[in-house]
C-alpha cells in the first residue's frame, strides 16, 4: 500500500482485533530514537541541513535490503501533505503530533507497506523508527524494529557512545532509545475505579500510564496507554519484558474484575452493554465523547461474550473513524460541530448495521 | 448489605480488586455503579519528576554562579550548557562529550544509571564486545581468585590478555 492509498483508508494494521490478549490490548508499540553523529539535531537546523537529513534517509529507506527483508517501504516529505491528511495520519496512530505540526524543520515518513513500520524523519531526533502490531505482541514488535533499525545502521553513522548508548536530542530518550508501548482497554477497573490504585504503583515501578483521547487528565472510552519511562540502564529485551509482564498483570486484574462483574452484577452489566449498543445502532447524533463512551461498553459486551456478531476489528476501526480528521476527510475540511456529530453517528450506525 | 457510596439503598453491584496480595471489595447499589462509570475518570501517573525543574535547579548551582560565561560549550554546533539547561534539548550527538562530567547528576535522575548496557550498533560493536567480554572475564578471574582455582584463574588471565592485545 502507498502513503496516497493509506491517505483514503482508515484501516491500518494494528486494528486487526487478533493476537495474543486481543479483547483486552489493542496494540503494542515500540519507538526507537536515532540520530546522525554530528549533524545538529532538528531543532538547531538551518533548512539545507534538514533538507540533508531527509535525503540520506530516503536512500536507507529505499534500499534494497530494506525491500527484500522487510518490504517495499513509501517515502513522503510532510510538506507534500495537506494539514488534514496529517492529521488523518496522527489518528491512525502512524505518526507523532510533532511530526504533523505545521511550523518546524523539514520532515519527513517512511511506511511500510502493512503500515507497520513508520520512519519518522526529523521529528524531535532525526530518526523516530516505530514498529506498531494489534494485541499483546511487544516482542515481535521489537524483533521487527531492531532488524529495520540494523539495516538502516547500514547505511546511516548513528550516533553512538559507549557510555550513554544511542545519543538523543533529549536526556529522556537516550541509551536505548525505546519507548515501547500497549494501548489497553480497561473499563472493569476504570468502573471500579481500581484503576487509580493500580496505575499509582506502576509509576512507582518506572512505567507511565496515560489516557489515550481526552485532553488532560481525562481517559474517554477507557483506553490506557502504559509505557517504559526509563531508556538507559536495562537492555532492550529487559525493557520490552518488564512491560510485557507488567501488561499481563494489568490484564488479569482486568479480568478479575470483570468475572465479578458479571457472576454479581450480570443483568446490569447487559442493560448497560445493550443500552449503548441500542444508542450506537440507532442514534442519529452523538458527540465523540458519547460516541466513545459508548464504544467501549459496547467493546466490554463482545469481550464478554454478549454480543455475539460484532467483530473487534469493527470497534478497532471505529476508533479512527469517529475522530475528527477522518469525518472531515469524508464530509469535507469545513463541516461544522453539528454536521460532524450527525456524520459521526452515520458511520457508527451503518458501521454496526453491516455486521 | 448498603450501598458503600450513599447508604441508602442495597448494593447489587460488587468489585474486588487484588493488589499486592491485598484484597480491596467496593458494594454498590446500580445508581451509585453507573455514576461511577459516568464519572470522568480522572488521573495523573506520570513520575512526579520534573526535568525542567530540574535544570532550574541547574542554572542556579555555583557551577553557573561562579562564572556563567564559561559554561562548557559544544565546539560542533556551539550550544552551551546554559542554554541546554534553559531548554532541556542536546544540540547534536557531540553535546553529550562536549559537556562532559556536568551531566552525571542529570542522568542519574532523569535515567537512575548513566551506562548502556544494550544494543551496540554492528559498526561500533567490534570493540566494545571485547571490552565487556574482558570484564565478564575478569569477573570469572576474581571469582576463580577467591575460589583459589588457580588453573583456571591462569587460563582466564591468558585470555584476557589475548583480548587486551586486540584492543590495541
Ligand atoms: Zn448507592
Ligand atoms: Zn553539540
Amino acid at each position: 500500500m502507498s502513503i496516497a492509498d493509506t491517505l483514503n483508508n482508515p484501516y491500518t494494521k494494528w486494528m486487526e482485533g487478533k493476537g495474543p490478549y486481543a479483547s483486552i490490548v489493542i496494540s503494542s508499540r515500540v519507538r526507537l530514537a536515532r540520530n546522525l553523529t554530528d549533524y545538529p539535531f532538528p531543532h538547531l537546523q538551518d533548512e539545507e541541513t534538514g533538507r540533508k537529513i531527509l535525503e540520506l534517509g530516503r536512500k536507507a529507506v529505499m534500499s534494497q535490503e530494506m525491500e527484500a527483508q522487510v518490504g517495499k517501504m513509501d517515502f513522503v516529505e510532510m510538506e507534500a501533505l495537506s494539514p488534514l491528511d496529517r492529521l488523518f495520519l496522527v489518528e491512525k496512530h502512524l505518526i507523532s503530533p510533532q511530526l504533523a505540526a505545521e511550523e518546524g524543520p523539514p520532515r519527513g515518513l517512511a511506511l511500510s507497506e502493512d503500515e507497520a513500520v513508520s520512519i519518522m524523519f526529523n521529528e524531535e531526533d532525526h530518526l523516530r523508527l516505530q514498529v506498531i502490531y494489534p494485541a499483546l505482541q511487544l516482542e515481535e514488535a521489537w524483533e521487527l524494529a531492531s532488524k529495520v533499525d540494523d539495516i538502516l545502521e547500514n547505511s546511516l553513522d548513528f550516533a553512538f557512545d559507549e557510555q550513554y548508548g544511542y545519543l538523543s536530542c533529549c536526556p529522556t530518550n537516550v541509551g536505548t532509545g525505546l519507548r515501547s508501548s500497549v494501548m489497553m482497554h480497561l473499563p472493569a477497573l476504570a468502573m471500579t475505579r481500581m484503576a487509580n490504585k493500580l496505575f499509582m504503583e506502576l509509576s512507582k515501578l518506572g512505567f507511565v500510564v496515560r489516557g489515550m483521547y481526552g485532553e488532560g487528565t481525562e481517559a474517554r472510552g477507557n483506553l490506557f496507554q502504559i509505557s517504559n519511562q526509563i531508556t538507559l540502564g536495562p537492555s532492550e529485551e529487559e525493557i520490552i519484558a518488564n512491560l510485557a509482564q507488567v501488561s499481563r498483570q494489568v490484564i488479569e486484574q482486568e479480568e478479575m474484575a470483570r468475572e465479578k462483574m458479571r457472576k454479581e452484577g450480570l443483568a446490569q452489566l447487559e442493560d448497560m452493554v445493550f443500552r449503548s449498543y441500542g444508542i450506537l445502532s440507532n442514534a442519529y447524533i452523538i458527540s465523540s465523547e458519547e460516541a466513545m463512551a459508548h464504544l467501549s461498553n459496547v467493546r466490554l459486551g463482545v469481550d464478554l461474550g454478549l454480543l455475539r456478531d460484532v467483530q473487534l476489528q469493527k470497534l478497532n476501526e471505529l476508533l479512527v473513524e469517529t475522530r475528527p480528521a477522518y469525518i472531515r476527510k469524508i464530509a469535507g475540511k469545513d463541516i461544522d460541530a453539528f454536521n460532524r456529530d450527525f456524520k459521526r453517528a452515520e458511520i457508527i450506525r451503518k458501521s454496526l448495521a453491516k455486521i | 448489605m448498603f450501598c458503600q457510596e450513599c447508604q441508602q439503598r442495597p448494593a447489587t453491584v460488587h468489585f474486588t480488586q487484588i493488589i499486592n496480595n491485598k484484597k480491596t471489595e467496593l458494594h454498590l447499589c446500580s445508581e451509585c455503579a453507573r455514576k461511577h462509570q459516568e464519572l470522568a475518570f480522572t488521573f495523573n501517573f506520570e513520575p512526579t519528576f520534573s526535568i525542567n525543574k530540574f535544570f532550574a535547579g541547574l542554572l542556579d548551582s555555583p557551577l553557573f554562579q561562579v562564572q556563567p560565561v564559561s559554561a562548557p560549550e559544544c565546539p560542533n554546533c556551539l550550544l552551551n550548557l546554559r542554554r541546554f539547561a534553559e531548554t532541556g534539548r542536546f544540540g547534536c550527538s557531540r553535546c553529550y562529550r562536549s559537556f562532559g562530567d556536568s551531566l552525571t547528576p542529570l542522568f542519574r535522575r532523569v535515567q537512575g544509571t548513566t551506562q548502556h548496557t544494550g544494543k551496540v550498533p554492528k559498526r561500533a560493536g567490534g570493540k566494545l564486545s571485547i571490552k565487556r567480554e574482558i570484564e565478564k572475564l575478569k569477573a570469572e578471574l576474581h571469582q576463580a581468585v577467591q575460589e583459589e582455582a588457580y588453573e583456571k584463574a591462569a587460563e582466564l588471565r591468558d585470555r584476557i590478555r589475548a583480548l587486551e592485545d586486540k584492543l590495541q
